[in-house]
This record gives structure tokens, C-alpha cells and sequence, in this order.
């Protein structure tokens, strides 16, 4: 068994090993630290010189990626918390995003951004947020989420040595302790030929099913489970999409789904309104017309609080996914 | 490098110069669309620092970059015609005054978000062990921006290859230099350990001499450094939008970095100068102005990463 933590680091290091051009950046990450969430160690060490340790600058940092960026290297800069992205905002929009358009198509930038995002740690409310959905629809920017499904190694190996413009590569901390879930339990999986690839759960030998969810990140390890309980403990079917391109939006695989289901789900850690389902729905609802029926789950319209009890009710938990399916199926 | 004649250099700050005035005196002719900075009064910047770059060296430039793009070698036609949103501009229309990328010149009208990218590129020809060097252009405005000190701080910690050029012109937009800025400008690099050098003057030539310098420290590996051009622009910030004293600006005409080399070029040749960049401004602006507007069935082209 592999974790997902595991799988990244041996991503990261095929990717050091593939290219010469791979510099991997970041605060904290030189051994024996290895980041704060532990990703990139070991790493300095096998790779003397091409992982480096920066000053606290992360707005700093993020622009370093892309002036080397522009010239030949295939940065991958890490920020220690999803939360600090907004320090490096001016660098993602106005500079990394828009370098190759605004250049008319004279300048790459295949810049790699890697953070933790999301809570369930207790880290409190500017250490637990999930403020991907604030870059999202960003032109130039490809937002990818990190799953457990599939193979993580392969999906960094695509974000850093085949992606010639710049990513933001979002990963939910839960993720990192999660075991990589190429073949989920009593689950069938389907997954896209995309580069960033979509999935399809549905648990094993069920009947066609009447709802599809869709989500991402470590939400979709909450519905991965919810599928399973709804479908052996209330007869209820539902299909799980699970998307790692976030941005831009890809609606294929979701309007397959809707199609036969007809009925939708999404699931997001980050505040609801105005959000990734929001987006998800509204494009339901101009590929299926009134037929749709939908709702969705997100973190409250709050700040992420510290305390335990007052964490939980802020972000969706399993239960909610189950009442929340249970009221789509009468609706 | 052998040193052109000082008729070569009058002829470089004169192109800008008239670019510059043409920009301005069309603007209200509906030739242009959007805003513009002109680089009027610090001609002699741009062309004594950028004389220095070898082949590869990078451009860094800021919101005022038509002079920095003149004096790269840019062309006169491809600015006027971004500038006027043609399909043949440097960008093809799609960065417009402010946005010029073009071979190793790079241009970005953020303030100081530029900084920490000529880190990066630095940083990426240092470990290339290319030899090439990052020139960045800013003003003193942009030292209110924090990301200049995070870059400061990066450049030096690494030994990046990188001069930084800072133009005085004593206004941030309309907000005088003394209603900006505490301390001194110097400092704010020395507190990185990035030498400082001071030039307080407008001649090309002593611009020239001390930009040298500077370059061929930062070319043999010594780190950064700094370049502090006390400046003066003649023209307002952007287009009309001029509040300082018609006095204060008459005083400073006599520092015309134009007037200054003038002297040195001899009448007849300085006559044939003033015709030849006549007649190319002339014929850039008619050529930009003949080209066929930006296309805009070609906008979604290059957004692979949002598409």
C-alpha cells in the first residue's frame, strides 16, 4: 500500500531525475525539514542544489518560478499553506497567467505552483481554508486538484514535465495520510484518457444510477464513501465524478453522467457561494434544460473556525452528503 | 565594446524623443486607444545603460518602457502600431502601451511585480552559466511596492546577475518624491548589501561611463547592483494629467539630456540626424497607422491553459 504523500514524492523525484530543468523551490524544504507537509523530503538530498530553501517571500518566490520559468526551467515552487496563495496573487494573474497571451504567443511559462489547501486539522481560520475557487476561471491558469484516485505520481509527473504553461496544483492535506486508491474497494472505476483525467465511481455490480455527485480533492473521498452507504445501506445509486482539472471547467464526463441521472450532487470544501458547484450546476443546467435537478455542499459562508465542534459544522461531513443525496432522490 | 560616435547617440535619444512626441500629439487625434507613459526627459537613460547589453541580456522594463524598447533595438513601427491596436504590433495589439514582449525584453505594467521575475531569469542564466545579465528598469514610485524588498533580498542572498536601474523622476504619477519616500533611495539597496551607485546627472555620456561599470560588475559575478538616475520627465505621467508647476518644469529643461549631447554633435551632422528621425517616426507611424486593426477571431489563440 502507498500513500498519497508517498506517490507525490516519487512524482517529484522522476521528475528531478527526467529534466534537468525541474528546480524544485519552496520555504522549508531543504532535509532534514523536507517542507512542512513532508512532500519534498529526502528530496534535497538526492538532488543537491536543484531543491532549494527560499526566504518567507512568497509573493516573491511565485515570480522567481516565473522569470525561470520564462527562461528554459520547469520550476515547481511550493506554498506551505493553500492560505498564503494571496500574497502570490499579483504574481499568478497578472504575471504568470497572462505571460503567453499577452506576449502573443512569445513567451512559456511551465510554472508549477504546489500548496495545501483545505482543513479538518484544526489549524484555524487562515490555515484551513480552500481559496482555490478565488483563481478559478482565471484565463492562462490551470487549476489541478490532487486526488488519491488514480496514480498522483503520474498526475505530477504531467503538471511538472509535459505542462508548458503555468498550474496551480492544489492538494487537500488529508490527502497526503490517504492510500492511493487506484482500485477502490467494491468500487468500479473509470477513468478519462484526458492529461488531467476525470473519474467514474460506481459501486460495484449496482444497479444504473439515479444520481450522479461530482467533486474534488479530499471531498471526494467523503463521497466515495457516501456512495457506498447509500447504495448498501438505503438502495439509493449514485455515480461519483471526480474531476482534477478544476480550470478550466470540463463538462464532458459530467454531462455523460447527468445525462442517465439526471440528478445532481457537488461537493467542495471552500465556501458554497459562488463557488466550483455553483459553476458545475449552471453548466448542467445549459447542457440539460429544466429536466436538472441539483444541490450543493460547501464549507459555511464563515471563516474556518479552530475549535474541533466548531470545525465540523463548518465544513461539509459525510452525513451531509447522505441527507443532502436522500433530499435530491424525493425531490 | 567599440564607443559610437556621439552623433549615434544623439540620433537614439533623438528617435525616442520624437516617437515620444508623436505619441503625444496624436493621442487626441483618435490614432491611439487607451493610455500611454512617455519617456520624455530621460532619453538618456535608457541609451546609455542599454549601449552595455551583449546579445541574450535581458530587458525588464516597466509602465514607461517605449524608450527601454527604442533603445533595445525594438522596432519604431511594431511600438507604434500596438500602440494604435494593429495586428503587426509587438503584441498584436493584445498588451498595448504598457505590455511589450519582444525577444529578451520584457515589459509589465504592475509595479514591481516585475522584480521578482528578473530574479528568476537571473536566477535561471546564472545556473545556465550563460554569462547573461537581467537589466531592470523602475522608478521611484515602485520602491512603495513590497515585492521589490522580497526580490532585493532574493538577489542578493543568491549573487543573481541583475542591474537594477532606478529612474528618479521625482513623482509617483502626481505624488511628489517627498510625500513618498522615507530614507533614501541608495539605502534601500544598501540594506540588501546591493552597491548603490548615485548618478546625478542627465548627459548620456556619464551615464554611459557609470552604467558600465555597474554592468561589468554584475557580468563578472559580483551580484547585483544598483543604478540610482537622478531624472526629470518633461511630459505628464500619462496623458493629460500633469499637476506640477509649469515653473519647477521650465527649471529642469536646462538638464534636457537632448540639449546637453546636442553640443557636442556637430550642426551639420546634427541637422542630418534631426532629418533622418524625422522622416523614420514619420514613416513608422504612417506604415502602423496602414495596418490592418488587431483581428479579433484570433483572441482565443495561445490560452492552452485556459482551454
Amino acid at each position: 500500500m502507498t500513500t498519497v504523500l508517498e506517490s507525490m514524492k516519487h512524482g517529484l523525484q522522476s521528475c528531478l531525475q527526467a529534466s534537468d530543468q525541474v528546480i524544485l523551490l519552496g520555504e522549508d524544504l531543504v532535509d532534514p525539514y523536507g517542507g512542512a507537509f513532508k512532500v519534498t523530503r529526502g528530496l534535497s538530498t538526492d538532488f543537491p542544489g536543484r531543491v532549494l530553501s527560499t526566504p518567507v517571500s512568497e509573493a516573491g518566490i511565485v515570480g522567481l518560478g516565473v522569470g525561470m520559468a520564462l527562461r528554459g526551467l520547469r520550476p515547481v515552487v511550493e506554498i506551505m499553506f493553500g492560505d498564503f496563495l494571496m500574497l502570490a496573487g499579483d504574481q499568478l494573474l497578472n504575471h504568470a497567467a497572462k505571460m503567453r497571451w499577452m506576449s502573443n504567443d512569445q513567451a512559456r511559462v511551465p510554472l508549477v505552483v504546489r500548496t495545501p489547501m483545505g482543513g479538518r486539522r484544526g489549524y484555524g481560520p487562515t490555515h484551513s481554508q480552500s481559496l482555490e475557487k478565488h483563481f478559478l476561471g482565471a484565463p492562462g491558469l490551470r487549476t489541478v486538484a490532487l486526488t488519491a484516485l488514480g496514480d498522483p505520481a503520474q498526475l505530477i509527473e504531467q503538471v511538472v514535465l509535459h505542462d508548458d504553461d503555468p498550474v496551480l496544483f492544489v492538494e487537500h492535506k488529508l490527502l497526503y495520510a490517504t492510500q492511493v486508491q487506484d482500485q477502490p474497494a467494491q468500487c468500479e472505476l473509470l477513468q478519462s484518457g484526458n492529461a488531467y483525467p476525470v473519474f467514474r465511481i460506481r459501486v460495484s455490480g449496482a444497479p444504473a444510477p439515479s444520481l450522479t455527485l461530482a467533486a474534488y480533492g479530499y471531498s471526494a473521498e467523503l463521497a466515495r464513501q457516501a456512495i457506498l452507504k447509500l447504495a448498501y445501506e438505503e438502495e439509493l445509486f449514485a455515480e461519483l465524478v471526480v474531476f482534477t482539472q478544476l480550470s478550466p471547467f470540463e463538462d464532458q464526463a459530467l454531462v455523460e453522467s447527468l445525462a442517465q441521472t439526471g440528478r445532481l450532487l457537488t461537493i467542495e470544501e471552500g465556501s458554497m457561494q459562488l463557488g466550483w458547484g455553483a459553476e458545475c450546476v449552471a453548466r448542467m443546467a445549459e447542457a440539460l434544460g429544466p429536466s436538472l435537478r441539483a444541490a450543493r455542499l460547501g464549507a459555511a459562508d464563515t471563516p474556518i473556525p479552530a475549535a474541533g465542534t466548531l470545525e465540523e459544522a463548518t465544513l461539509p461531513q459525510l452525513v451531509d452528503i447522505l441527507k443532502a443525496a436522500r433530499r435530491l432522490r424525493s425531490a | 565594446m567599440e564607443r559610437p560616435s556621439h552623433s549615434e547617440f544623439y540620433r537614439q535619444m533623438l528617435r525616442i524623443r520624437r516617437f515620444e512626441e508623436t505619441v503625444l500629439d496624436q493621442f487626441p487625434r483618435g490614432d491611439f486607444y487607451g493610455t500611454t507613459h512617455t519617456y520624455i526627459g530621460q532619453e538618456a537613460d535608457a541609451v546609455g545603460v542599454l549601449h552595455h547589453l551583449e546579445h541574450g541580456d535581458v530587458v525588464v522594463s516597466n509602465h514607461r518602457c517605449h524608450g527601454h524598447f527604442l533603445a533595445y533595438g525594438g522596432s519604431m513601427q511594431a511600438l507604434a502600431a500596438e500602440l494604435m491596436g494593429r495586428k503587426g504590433g509587438v503584441c498584436g495589439g493584445r498588451g498595448g502601451s504598457q505590455h511589450v514582449q519582444w525577444m529578451d525584453f520584457y515589459a509589465n505594467g504592475i509595479l514591481g511585480g516585475t522584480l521578482p521575475l528578473a530574479a528568476g531569469m537571473a536566477m535561471a542564466e546564472k545556473l545556465a552559466d550563460s554569462g547573461r545579465i537581467v537589466v531592470t528598469f523602475m522608478g521611484d514610485g515602485t520602491l512603495g511596492e513590497g515585492v521589490v524588498y522580497e526580490s532585493l533580498n532574493l538577489a542578493s542572498l543568491w549573487k543573481l546577475p541583475i542591474l537594477y536601474v532606478l529612474e528618479n523622476n521625482l513623482y509617483a504619477q502626481s505624488t511628489p518624491i517627498t510625500h513618498n519616500l522615507a530614507g533614501t533611495i541608495p539605502g534601500r539597496f544598501q540594506a540588501f548589501d546591493i552597491p548603490a551607485m548615485e548618478v546625478n546627472t542627465t548627459d548620456v555620456l556619464e551615464i554611459l561611463n557609470q552604467a558600465g561599470n555597474a554592468i561589468e560588475k554584475v557580468r563578472h559575478g559580483n551580484g547585483p547592483q544598483a543604478l540610482v538616475l537622478q531624472t526629470y520627465r518633461f511630459s505628464p505621467h500619462s496623458k493629460g494629467d500633469d499637476t506640477r508647476d509649469p515653473a519647477e518644469i521650465e527649471r529642469f529643461r536646462k538638464l534636457d539630456p537632448l540639449k546637453i549631447h546636442a553640443e557636442r554633435v556637430p550642426e551639420a551632422d546634427r541637422i542630418s540626424i534631426e532629418k533622418t528621425v524625422e522622416n523614420e517616426v514619420t514613416a513608422a507611424f504612417a506604415a502602423a497607422r496602414a495596418e490592418p486593426p488587431a483581428d479579433p477571431a484570433a483572441l482565443t489563440q495561445a490560452l492552452d491553459g485556459a482551454g
